[in-house]
């Protein structure tokens, strides 16, 4: 098909899209409207639990199932990404040549913040429960921060530090406890993934039962993931050549 | 007038989608698709706003009444569909690359034949 044939499919399309979304947006709840009947009910249940931050208590308390499948997405992408970009019969792997083309105080701010960035990806992932963030949130900051080292050092200085066959079994660990604290609360409460640990005092850091502990596991295995995933696209601009092509 | 704000999400999924159509760089088509996508985080989101309502968060100091917080069930779903979203997008990506090693070229248009 021409562009210009898709062009006008997709105008016929829009003009009929565009009028039926203006006829729903009508429909819908008008913004800014003051009546959630689920705002009602998520937050009653989530003070219940003790949760202090209720995104966190409908995500891994009240449709925590849910999230077990959102996980589970995350693991196939991140093991269909492996199989597409991994090195075929025509290339080969080769390691670059460590280059020192970056600016000392380019590198003194790398170290500086490495540690920070991880402090508070850590940080992120353990109070998911009582302020913005969690698991997800916190799981991408860590795996980002590692790639400070990237930034602002080398190659081999990120390579040292990510052994990638340690982190993808790190992933299925995370994938894993999150499944097992899911049996161990139909175990003890005949639900899975019921909430079965003493709830303590709303806003405290032991509080909400086993909502940190699977903002915990998830963040393990996002941050995990997220660096095996990363780590496949940086191969293949780095490390990965056709065989022959000088290095 | 309260209709325009949902008028964005759909503006933002049409425009994202006139972007794949006429993209040139498959590269290009897969931030175009996230474009699209993006819309429906501002449907979702818009739907739980309430005016005045703030962050539906009861810890620390200012803690909201239970009523005027904006809708988290809306927020977590949210959370999800971006998840979802940079899943996809990851894929796509790798798909992209795979294209340019076999064809060596990322022009939809040059991609004329399926190849076994």
């Amino acid at each position: 098909m021409t562009r210009g044939a898709r062009t006008a499919l997709f105008l016929v399309a829009a003009a009929v899209l565009g009028p039926l979304l203006w006829n729903v947006f009508h429909d819908i709840p008008a913004f800014g409207q003051i009546q959630h009947l689920y705002r009602d009910l998520a937050v009653r249940a989530s003070l219940e639990q003790s949760t202090a931050n209720v995104v966190s208590s409908i995500n891994f308390d009240q449709r925590a199932l849910d999230t077990l499948g959102e996980e589970s997405i995350f693991v196939a992408s991140v093991t269909g990404v492996m199989i597409l970009l991994r090195p075929d019969s025509q290339e080969r792997r080769y390691l670059p040549p460590a280059s020192g083309a970056v600016l000392e105080a380019v590198r003194l701010v790398g170290y500086l913040m490495l540690p920070v960035t991880l402090v508070l990806g850590a940080e992120t992932v353990a109070h998911g429960h009582l302020t913005p963030g969690g698991g997800f949130q916190g799981g991408v900051v860590l795996a980002t921060g590692l790639h400070v080292l990237y930034v602002s050092g080398t190659y081999q200085a990120l390579d040292r530090l990510r052994p990638i066959g340690s982190l993808d079994i790190g992933e299925a660990v995370g994938a894993a406890a999150f499944g097992g604290m899911g049996v161990a609360g139909m175990a003890v409460g005949g639900a899975f993934l019921f909430n079965l640990l003493p709830k303590g005092t709303l806003g405290n850091l032991f509080s909400a039962g086993t909502v940190p502990l699977l903002n915990v596991a998830v963040g393990f295995e996002i941050g995990c993931g997220m660096v095996v995933l990363l780590a496949q696209f940086l191969a293949q601009e780095i490390t990965i050549a056709k065989k022959g092509r000088p290095e | 007038m309260s209709v325009y704000a949902y008028c964005v999400a759909g503006w933002v999924l049409l425009i994202g989608s006139f972007g794949i159509v006429r993209s040139r760089n498959l590269i290009q088509t897969v931030v175009c698709f996230s474009v699209a996508q993006s819309g429906t985080y501002l449907l979702l989101l818009a739907v739980g706003y309430e005016r005045g309502g703030v962050p539906p968060i009861f810890s620390g100091p200012g803690t909201p009444a239970p009523k005027h917080v904006v809708d988290p069930v809306v927020q977590a779903m949210t959370l999800t569909d971006i998840v979802v979203s940079a899943t996809v997008t990851a894929l796509l990506l790798s798909l992209a690359i795979q294209i340019h090693k076999r064809t060596g070229t990322l022009d939809p248009d040059q991609l004329r034949a399926l190849k076994g």
